[in-house]
């Protein structure tokens, strides 16, 4: 096994963990720490329906940035929508499953070109936080490189598919063995410079999902002005640490 | 430093956002609590030695009791989608009073202490240490926020900066670094029973100057009755109905209401405040000790259901935490929402009139008695965005229009992106009715002002009906900066009050006038 192999399969092994775990332990977090008040931004539903239409709305469409502002949401829906497309593609290098294999050759004729979208999302959301004063104030340098970050993935990964085209077949081959644990066989990676770019970036981005504003991703299921029902004056709500206020 | 001179906003016929003016606000910060303040409600006396040790600590107090705060905290990706939903920014330019620049005040301290990338890379994540500098802006910055949760309308992960100031303020009156408007207030809630510390007895006096206004003007003898044991309801309200204008002018709508609804009410002077500070200084403890004034009240009463009067975050207590803090309420009549709203209680008894003849209706009006009047209404915002009326999603918006409607023949509302869920604050609400912040309750009411001087242009509206004591009083003191009148901001119950013809009430054409004369 090449260096740069060896290289990217312990990245990979680590990056995974450090994603898996970190993402499990806030979550866990998120998950034990009490709401002790309703607080659900109103008008909102008054059952657990809607709460989950509500929250669906809310992930699928980016419901309250569409009311806020436009220009935002476009670029944002269009980004994360796109990202989305592009990672399901991305299946193809994890799974044997012939139904998955098959609807991702049933869809990539389209889903191909979204690496466009998302690179157009990120680069409409870089301009407004460059261009516009109250954004520019409110950015942190950690706030631009994420997005260069991002920009950087789909960049790369646009490349070796619309440039320089890479040996997916090695690739592939390279992550269902690193799956498998199977390291007798495992091939090298290939090593043209897009690909050994996109990986190490993608690496990067799964090491710092769990301690960057990545989070909002398993925030928003959590917040309580979005998932909470309407119906305090039916039925009463107490945690544990206010219940022993009452002792 | 509140007396800094300052000018009252223009107002511009289509909304603007404006660019950021650094700064623009820093020299404001409400007067500060003394001990005397501050001891009555468990706090210390001033601000402690090692108070940045301690602020720290209560942060990570409250951040495993405040899923909100945890979550709200972690999840901002500063998009920018509330930077100009603010009142406060829009009326000021102080980028600090961006909603989530706000936040980051408290957030940039919370990356420093509490994460891995503040902890070893705190410039790159914008994360800085808790210096007094900061406390400052602490300060002065979570006391430019009235807590009106427009921000959490906006923003994608629902992040309400009311939360995060609240918490703020928590840590702060924790280290001794309290406000004293609020805290003074609270202060005479324990001591005297209500926020403008009116003892019982002038409550009495007070009471009885209404029946004995209400029976010159109508000669019907309409009770407004206090500490009545083995009433039916129990009316809790804000103190400044007992009183101020045009406040009390909607408590003697609710008594004629009552009177004519044969309903046995009755005020408590032990809970003579449905108003909570507690909830504006984020103090859960407070925020119960004071609501159980109310739980007390009804079962010394031994009444069967509580209504409670006009107020925007009083009702957002009532509606949302009363169940919490001071329930259960199993000893109370099931049948009815608990706490029911009085604009709910007024609602109910129009449907059931719907379709009875005139004669028939337990509430009868006139609304031409209110036709010298074009009316809109100011969706005050903890009703709008905190709190529900009636059996579905957004009654808190039809209910109270719906009861105008029924007394007014003239009402417009004010335009879309200014009402309902996206209405704008008074700019006095979440503690910052006090003098002290003048300059900023000027400057907050700006969008509400613009909306409502359109409305005046185009409909000719001559009154702004409100449900909320704070708004009340807040109107009434800025109108005249923006050149309007003080007077043209009225109680929803006023308006009731207004057309409604009591039973035995001749109506011949001298009430006619006195309601006319009322009104102007």
């Amino acid at each position: 096994m090449s260096f740069l192999t060896i290289a990217f399969a312990a990245l990979f092994y680590a990056a995974t963990i450090l994603l898996v775990v970190g993402l499990a332990r806030r979550i866990h977090m998120f998950w034990k720490t009490p709401a002790p008040l309703k607080i659900p931004t109103t008008p909102a539903p008054t059952t657990q329906g809607g709460v989950v239409m509500r929250m669906f709305r809310e992930v699928v469409f980016f419901e309250s940035l569409f009311k806020s502002t436009k220009w935002t949401w476009l670029f944002g829906w269009l980004f994360h929508m796109a990202l989305f497309a592009v990672l399901f593609r991305h299946l193809r290098y994890f799974t044997e499953s012939e139904i998955i294999m098959a609807a991702v050759t049933f869809v990539s004729p389209l889903f191909v070109y979204l690496a466009f979208a998302m690179i157009i999302g990120l680069l409409g959301l870089l301009a407004r936080r460059m261009l516009v004063d109250r954004v520019r104030y409110i950015s942190a340098p950690s706030d631009y490189l994420m997005l260069l970050l991002l920009l950087g993935i789909g960049i790369s990964g646009a490349m070796t598919t619309f440039v320089a085209h890479t040996d997916v077949v090695a690739v592939k081959s390279f992550f269902r063995h690193l799956m498998m644990f199977n390291f007798d066989t495992m091939p090298n990676l290939p090593t043209d410079p897009f690909m050994v770019v996109h990986l190490l970036l993608v690496g990067l981005l799964m090491i710092i999902f769990p301690i960057s504003k990545l989070l909002h991703a398993p925030g928003v299921f959590f917040s309580p002005t979005r998932n909470q029902i309407d119906n305090p004056r039916e039925q009463r709500h107490l945690s544990d640490w206010a219940r022993k206020l009452e002792e | 430093m509140a007396k800094a001179e300052f000018e009252t906003p223009t107002l511009s016929e289509y909304p603007e956002v404006p660019p950021i003016e650094i700064g623009a606000m820093k020299h404001l910060s409400p007067f500060v609590a003394k001990d005397i303040h501050q001891e009555p409600l468990g706090f210390p006396a001033e601000l402690k030695d090692n108070w940045q040790e301690e602020a720290i600590e209560h942060m990570g107090e409250l951040l495993g009791k405040y899923r909100s705060l945890q979550v709200f905290l972690d999840s901002c990706v500063k998009c920018g989608a509330c930077t100009d939903k603010c009142h406060y920014y829009l009326g000021t330019q102080d980028p600090k009073n961006m909603p989530v620049a706000r936040q980051d005040l408290l957030r940039k301290v919370y990356r420093r202490y509490f994460t891995f990338a503040g902890k070893y890379f705190p410039k790159l994540v914008g994360a800085t240490d808790l210096t007094k500098e900061v406390l400052d802006d602490w300060y002065s910055y979570f006391h430019q926020c009235s807590q009106c949760r427009r921000c959490s309308v906006f923003c994608p992960y629902g992040i309400d900066t009311a939360e995060i100031s609240m918490a703020a303020r928590e840590i702060m009156d924790r280290i001794g670094l309290g406000q004293k408007y609020c805290n003074e207030i609270i202060g005479k809630v324990f001591k005297i029973g209500n926020n403008l510390g009116l003892p019982g007895p002038a409550l009495e006096d007070t009471l009885e100057g209404l029946e004995e206004d209400v029976f010159d003007e109508t000669g019907v003898e309409v009770k407004y009755p206090i500490d009545v044991k083995g009433a039916d309801v129990l009316l809790v309200t804000p103190s400044a109905d007992f009183f101020a204008e045009p406040h009390v002018d909607g408590l003697i709508g609710y008594g004629k209401v009552f009177h004519e609804a044969g309903v046995n009410w009755t005020l408590s002077s032990k809970a003579s405040e449905a108003a909570n500070f507690g909830m504006f200084i984020g103090s859960y403890e407070n925020m119960r000790k004071i609501s159980m004034r109310i739980r007390e009240a009804a079962l010394e009463l031994g009444v069967n259901r509580i209504v409670f009067g006009e107020c925007g975050h009083a009702w957002r207590v009532a509606y949302s935490f009363l169940n919490t803090l001071a329930g259960p309420w199993d000893f109370l009549d099931q049948r009815y929402p608990i706490p029911q709203h009085i604009c709910e209680f007024t609602y109910d008894l129009i449907q059931e009139d719907k379709d009875k003849p005139y004669e028939q209706k337990t509430l009868k009006f006139n609304k031409s008695l209110n036709d010298d009047m074009t009316v809109t209404f100011h969706d005050s915002c903890n009703v709008a965005r905190a709190t529900r009326m009636g059996n579905m999603p957004g009654g808190q918006f039809v209910i109270p229009r719906e009861v105008i409607k029924a007394v007014c023949n003239n009402y417009v509302d004010m335009e879309n992106g200014t009402t309902h869920e996206k209405t704008f604050c008074c700019g006095g609400g979440g503690g910052l009715l006090t003098d002290d912040l003048m300059e900023l309750r000027v400057k907050g009411a700006k969008p509400r002002m613009e909306a409502l001087s359109n409305v005046i242009e185009e409909y000719g509206v001559t009154n702004m009906a409100a449900i909320c004591a704070i708004c009340k009083a807040q109107f009434t003191k800025i109108l005249p900066y923006y050149g309007l009148g003080m007077d043209m901001i009225v109680s929803v119950h006023q308006l009731v009050s207004n057309a409604i013809i009591l039973t035995g009430q001749q109506a011949d054409e001298d009430e006619e006038e006195t309601a006319e004369d009322d009104a102007a």
